[in-house]
């Protein structure tokens, strides 16, 4: 990554969540991005990051991944995902995968100090207090799930808080347990599905005793997870990503078909 | 004796506790008040994450100097009066426990909680040599009743409601009566426990840090239980996991102001002792004879091994407190004598990968364990290197092993990737059927079972993308 310029270039990881199941959160990163003043690309050789391989064990899988994500994102300087849980993996958990490899070790270490989930890019690098979409609004009660990776592993606690209640209608109002998971945990849901169903079923409750008619999250694991239950349970809570609700992009939510 | 580890059934295990009520009950009673209290206690205690630091750095120390304290300990022990015993295994500890009790000709063995003594067999032991083994722990008594396992290391009879309690010390306590009050219902189990105190031949304790400066045994309850277990009988046993060792008093210190409130929200327990040897002429009370059993079991190979950081663990169980999967399950479903974060790293460690594979997987790897453990061991990132050897070592099922392997090998070539997830996206839409989410899907069951799969939007983004939409 080089020194940092007026209008830098950011890598733009998708995540291959929102790649599959929610263009829209794409999409609205690059408008928010753009918008703070990068000059944004889309690496097309990107795929997936190698979580799911890193946390079922596979290292051989996920260390490939990982090389790939480092060849293709080190030249910008920055890379950003709207993601808490893709970018720790690609920040901090490289690491473990490169421990034995100085090489990839040191090129890790160049790039992951570049490397940002979106929220707190734009709140802590950018320095933006209000969501840089000046048209962006939202009409609803609206509550924030933090995703345990993004809390823990990236450190992301008021920025989403403090971008959102900036949006002109948001009506915000916290949880009872912010920090709870939420019982996603990857690819701990379905190998446990009763035990993960259990615990989301809580966030609900904790979501429905809030009032909110909208819940606003910074991770789609998390979110398809909630929104799926949220739906069962037939609450009508309406689901996005914080990217789609900064971005003035919040039209479809979650379990909706346009 | 060997504990029997049932961790092979957790599966089965997990999914019956989740739909036992009584369990269910007591966890949500139980977990979420441990977690404010814990929250209070960091909140009001502005040392807190340097004291964290402190307390890493002590047990670092200690482990990477262990011969040099354990030696220290022992010299220092057996100058303060203490009969010093080596135990390489569980097996081993127990028949010098056993032998010590019969050279003592015990009848009455009184007990207070350890999880060392839990984890070595111990009770098993003592019953099997015939031996009338007593607990005294208010929790370990309503377990002996009950003849349950701990389902957590600080509060053993999490696992039981008050009325559950209530209905047991009926049948077993000399007098029969139904209580509803839980005072009472200390009172109950003080008055039938305070007898064995005194008929008690030997009293048996584990040690929740070892000075090896001074060789005194620190002992931490809230019951003053582990008070009448030391003192009264003339033969006391210490068993102690050779991880026990402190430098000094002061290093105690540091630990002792983050294990109340890292447990249970306390500045202190009740009770903290500091036992130094057995009792010196012109000392008015005291054993005869105070033996210490220091144990390895299985840890000197974990010093060598990546797992090492477990070795810290001062047994707070605030990981277990704040792990989202225990306060769903309960301790039980874990098959061993250690639950939770901590139980998932260790009982692989004391059974077998093999036999416990399925724990280090049964987590989401939220990483609140990791945040509050107070002397910041990597909890996840111990059970991710567990979750890489049962890849290695061929305990991950053929069928997720090979879905992995192809998704791998798929994620790696772009143009393959593209393909497979537009299709993925066409068959997941035709299976929405105009209504944006799935309710039931082949091969998605353990998905749609307890939620609903939101539809895909349409289109994947770099396809979208590379078309020109912005």
């Amino acid at each position: 990554m080089g020194a940092k310029r007026d209008e830098p270039t950011v890598g733009l990881l998708v995540t291959c969540i929102a790649d599959a199941m929610r263009p829209t959160v794409g999409f609205a990163t690059l408008r928010l991005l753009e918008a703070a003043g990068c000059r944004v690309e889309v690496p097309t050789v990107q795929t997936c990051c190698g979580q799911p391989a890193y946390n079922s064990g596979d290292a051989e899988s996920a260390r490939t991944l990982a090389k790939r994500v480092v060849a293709a994102f080190e030249r910008f300087d920055y890379c950003v995902a709207p993601s808490g849980s893709c970018m720790g993996m690609v920040k901090h958990h490289y690491a473990h995968l490169f421990r034995d490899d100085p090489d990839w070790a040191a090129r890790h270490r160049a790039f992951a100090e570049g490397c940002h989930e979106l929220l707190s890019f734009l709140h802590d690098v950018r320095g933006l207090r209000r969501s840089s979409i000046e048209d962006a609004r939202y009409a609803g009660r609206v509550t924030y799930h933090h995703s345990c990776s993004g809390l823990r592993e990236i450190g992301v606690r008021e920025q989403a808080e403090t971008l959102l209640r900036a949006v002109p209608g948001v009506d915000f109002v916290g949880l009872a347990d912010p920090e709870a998971c939420c019982g996603f945990g990857g690819t701990f849901c379905v190998k446990y599905p009763e035990i993960s169903t259990s615990i989301v079923a809580d966030k609900v409750a904790d979501i429905e005793a809030t009032g909110a008619d909208t819940l606003v999250g910074g991770d789609l694991g998390c979110l398809m997870n909630i929104a799926g239950r949220l739906s069962r349970q037939g609450t009508g809570v309406r689901v996005y990503h914080t990217a789609e609700v900064l971005a003035g992009m919040a039209d479809v939510p979650f379990g909706s078909q346009r | 004796m060997t504990v029997t580890y049932t961790s092979q059934h957790f599966k089965r295990e997990a999914k019956a506790a989740l739909v036992q009520p009584n369990l269910q009950r007591a966890l949500d009673r139980t977990t979420t008040l441990l977690q404010a209290r814990r929250a209070d206690a960091y909140r009001t205690y502005p040392a807190f994450e340097t004291n964290r630091d402190a307390a890493s750095a002590i047990k670092d120390h200690v482990l990477r100097h262990l011969d040099h304290y354990l030696e220290t300990f022992e010299r220092n022990a057996t100058d303060a009066g203490c009969v010093v015993h080596w135990a390489r295994d569980a097996q081993e500890a127990c028949r010098i426990v056993v032998d010590l009790c019969r050279g003592a000709d015990a009848k009455t063995v009184t007990r207070v909680k350890s999880m060392l003594g839990e984890e070595i067999g111990l009770p098993e032991a003592l019953d099997g040599a015939g031996f009338d083994r007593v607990e005294t722990d208010l929790a370990e008594h309503i377990n002996q009743l009950a003849g349950d396992r701990p389902s957590h290391i600080v509060i053993p009879a999490l696992h039981k409601t008050r009325e559950e309690v209530s209905d047991l010390f009926e049948r077993h306590h000399p007098q029969h009566r139904h209580i509803d009050d839980i005072g009472e219902l200390v009172e109950s189990a003080r008055l039938t426990l305070r007898e064995k105190y005194f008929a008690a031949d030997v009293g048996i304790s584990g040690a929740n840090f070892l000075l090896a400066d001074s060789g005194a045994v620190c002992t931490v309850t809230n019951e003053g239980n582990a008070e009448l277990t030391m003192q009264l009988p003339k033969v006391q046993i210490v068993t102690a996991g050779i991880e026990k060792l402190v430098p000094s008093l002061d290093h105690a210190g540091v630990l002792l102001r983050l294990l109340a409130r890292s447990a249970l929200g306390m500045e202190l327990t009740q009770y903290t002792t500091f036992l130094t040897g057995a009792r010196r002429p012109g000392d008015r009370d005291g054993p005869e004879e105070m033996h210490i059993v220091l144990v390895d079991a299985g840890r000197t190979e974990l010093l060598a091994d990546e797992l090492r950081p477990i070795l810290k663990c001062i047994r707070c169980a605030a990981c277990i407190n704040h792990c989202p999967v225990y306060g769903q399950i309960g301790g039980h479903a874990y098959g061993g004598i250690y639950q939770g974060p901590m139980g998932s790293v260790l009982t692989p460690a004391m059974a077998s990968l093999a036999q416990a594979k399925d724990l280090p997987h049964a987590c989401t790897l939220n990483g609140r364990c990791d945040e509050v453990c107070p002397v910041k061991i990597p909890l996840t990132d111990l059970m991710r290197t567990l979750r890489e050897r049962t890849w290695r070592e061929g305990l991950v099922d053929s069928q997720s092993r090979l879905a992995m392997r192809l998704w791998g090998r798929v994620a790696a070539a772009p143009a393959l990737y593209r393909m497979a997830t537009r299709w993925a996206v066409r068959t997941l839409r035709t299976a929405a059927r105009g209504r944006g989410r799935i309710g039931n899907m082949p091969l998605a069951g353990a998905w749609t079972k307890g939620r609903d799969l939101p539809a895909p939007e349409g289109g994947t983004f770099m396809d979208r993308y590379r078309r020109g939409e912005r």
